[in-house]
């Protein structure tokens, strides 16, 4: 049986809706658009005729100059480099720890997992001084290591986790292949990891976004020689900081392979964020 | 004889296996979940919580960026940084830009998301939309914004100067360099925020409209008694989470101009550009360690107020929530 509609939420919205959403679309999109806009004109041209709406043919060579005056090869092989190490780490150890907190039983467990979930009001990134103390005793500045190595697991990883297997796994499933004789790493591997899978992955995408769009670690703790897609760009803005169309070349370079990303993932992207929501 | 002692033997051997394959069985139920838990909280101590807490050692001493720990000298960093202007200049402009970033944030947020609820066509493509800007990196967001907010040729005072009105000086004027930072941090965490709260009012039930319809309640009325009491949570949620990254703000402010430390006369230098620029450009770890130290006091006084503001105003939403859907007229 049809509900009968009166009107409100079951109704198609009249135009003036999609005319508000077309704006915001608009201001999402415009900024990135602007960025081509400029990156793609020739200097001179921009100081001389002011605006210009038409993307100009000057891409190709200003994304040139940008590769040869800042590190960009480096900076983005780092980037990958970063990004997936951390993202595979943290869902490696997060879903482990999650597995034990959602279908162990062990002494503390409630405890443990509330302070985990406190750990993450706790602004850790204001202890930078120490931290650059230690990468600097451990010789690790400059190294990817030092931005690496603090980002290995992150208390929301494990709370994600631990909130989707409690519901995803059934108990019994552990408990037949542990009483078939299976140890505490088989079960986790053959159970527990194939579960987890789809959380897994979400985990995995927001943690590469994040360390991919860091900034303020990076910045402190490697050198220009061998920086991040981010801390390149600041060293292309103190360069450029006159050419803004240099400056925008290098932005749309560096924000090309998340909107790739997004282009593929996006629909992705958005049920993580309302099922975080709603779970949350 | 011999073979009746070799099965003995045999079965001897067999029974300390099992007793052997027992005890490690035990040991692997009791000992693996530590064991799976233990790699956060080792890399939470060694990287987080102990670099936190060595902070206030540090900032109790004279310690340089190459030279190392010096003498102790009490508490004559803090003394020496809260006599200095700029640190009541930075606190002043961090909580600047944190509420000229976070409450229109906020709003904003919740009215895309008001629109994302309608019954829409095409709902994944107007969502991705809503969503792009997050992918951009803080970074090439302030670069691009940089440009759009010119004083000279920027876009926005061109716009300006179009309709007959004095150019804004985005770069020179305190409060006109906060909003353009804040205009940053919106551009990228607004659509992010309006899906979490499209999610929660997806999660409202739908006989609550229908009920307040058929009263006669039109859209606005619906929204306003039905759908913000019970999103209460979740924005308080978003609030909370904010403010902790909000008072922590680097990236746009770094990035505004150049040079890095906030303009010429610090018109909007924050908290944490301020710990940079003692510790690493004046190499005085101390003093920035005891900026850092100050300002991790002040967001774990603003955590425990929130909480307390949260609590209360959770419980009254809990009642009005009650009371709602059977008395509404």
């Amino acid at each position: 049986m049809s509900k009968t509609i009166i009107g409100g939420h079951d109704r198609r919205p009249s135009l003036w809706v999609y005319g508000i959403l077309i704006a915001v679309l608009l201001g999402s999109a415009f900024p990135i658009w602007w960025s081509f806009l400029i990156g793609s004109q020739d200097a001179s041209a921009l100081n001389q005729n002011g605006m210009m709406w038409i993307p100009g043919g000057n891409f190709i060579a200003n994304a040139l100059t940008v590769i040869d005056s800042i590190p960009f090869w480096t900076a983005l092989g780092n980037s990958i480099i970063v990004s997936t190490v951390v993202s595979l780490s943290v869902v490696m150890f997060s879903t482990l720890a999650g597995y034990a907190f959602a279908k162990l039983k062990f002494r503390g467990r409630e405890g443990l997992l509330i302070f985990v979930i406190a750990t993450m009001a706790v602004p850790t990134q204001l202890g930078i001084v120490p931290l650059f103390i230690v990468m600097s005793r451990l010789g690790w500045t400059g190294s990817l290591w030092a931005v690496i190595a603090p980002a290995m697991v992150t208390a929301f990883g494990v709370f994600w986790m631990t909130q989707y297997l409690r519901d995803a796994l059934p108990d019994e499933l552990i408990e037949a292949v542990r009483m078939d004789g299976a140890s505490m790493i088989r079960s986790f591997w053959h159970i527990g990891l194939p579960a987890a899978r789809p959380a897994a992955a979400m985990l995995a995408l927001f943690t590469f976004i994040g360390t991919w769009t860091n900034f303020f670690w990076p910045f402190i703790v490697l050198g220009p020689g061998n920086p991040t897609l981010p801390v390149a760009l600041q060293q292309l803005q103190a360069a450029f900081y006159v050419d803004y169309s240099l400056v925008l070349a290098g932005v749309v370079l560096s924000i090309i392979p998340l909107i790739l990303v997004f282009i593929f993932l996006g629909k992705q992207l958005v049920a993580g964020i309302m099922q975080g929501a709603v779970k949350g | 004889m011999t073979t009746a002692a070799a099965a003995a033997e045999v079965n001897a051997r067999s029974i300390r296996r099992i007793a052997l394959s027992h005890k490690l069985s035990r040991w692997d139920v009791r000992f693996s979940p530590y064991l799976y838990i233990s790699p956060f909280f080792l890399v939470f101590g060694v990287m987080g919580l102990f670099p936190l807490l060595y902070t206030a050692w540090v900032s109790v001493h004279d310690w340089n960026l190459i030279g190392g720990q010096g003498d102790f000298v009490g508490l004559e960093n803090f003394v020496t940084v809260l006599t200095q202007g700029y640190f009541w200049n930075s606190l002043r402009n961090t909580f600047s830009i944190f509420l000229l970033s976070s409450i229109p944030q906020v709003l904003i947020a919740l009215g895309i998301a008001a629109v994302l609820d309608f019954n829409l066509r095409g709902k994944t493509f107007w969502r991705m939309g809503v969503l792009l800007p997050y992918v951009v990196a803080p970074v090439a967001v302030a670069l691009i914004f940089n440009d759009l907010f010119g004083d000279k040729y920027g876009l926005i005072n061109s716009g300006i100067m179009s309709l007959g009105l004095e150019p804004i000086r985005w770069h020179v004027d305190v409060i006109p360099s906060h909003i353009a930072i804040a205009t940053m941090v919106n551009f990228r965490w607004t659509g992010y925020n309006a899906l979490i709260f499209l999610a929660a009012m997806q999660a409202v039930p739908r006989d609550y409209y229908e009920a307040a319809i058929i009263d006669g309640a039109n859209r606005w009325r619906t929204f306003r008694s039905i759908t913000l009491p019970l999103l209460r949570p979740i924005i308080i949620f978003v609030i909370l989470t904010s403010t902790i990254g909000g008072l922590q703000i680097f990236d746009e402010a770094r990035m505004f101009d150049n040079v890095g430390q906030g303009g010429a006369s610090r018109q909007w230098q924050t908290l944490t550009l301020y710990i940079y620029e003692l510790g690493w450009n004046q190499r005085n770890f101390g003093r920035a360690s005891a900026v850092a130290w100050l300002l991790f006091l002040i967001i774990i006084l603003i955590a425990v107020i929130n909480f307390l503001i949260t609590r209360r105003i959770a419980g009254t939403a809990d009642r009005k929530l009650r009371v709602r859907p059977k008395g509404m007229k």
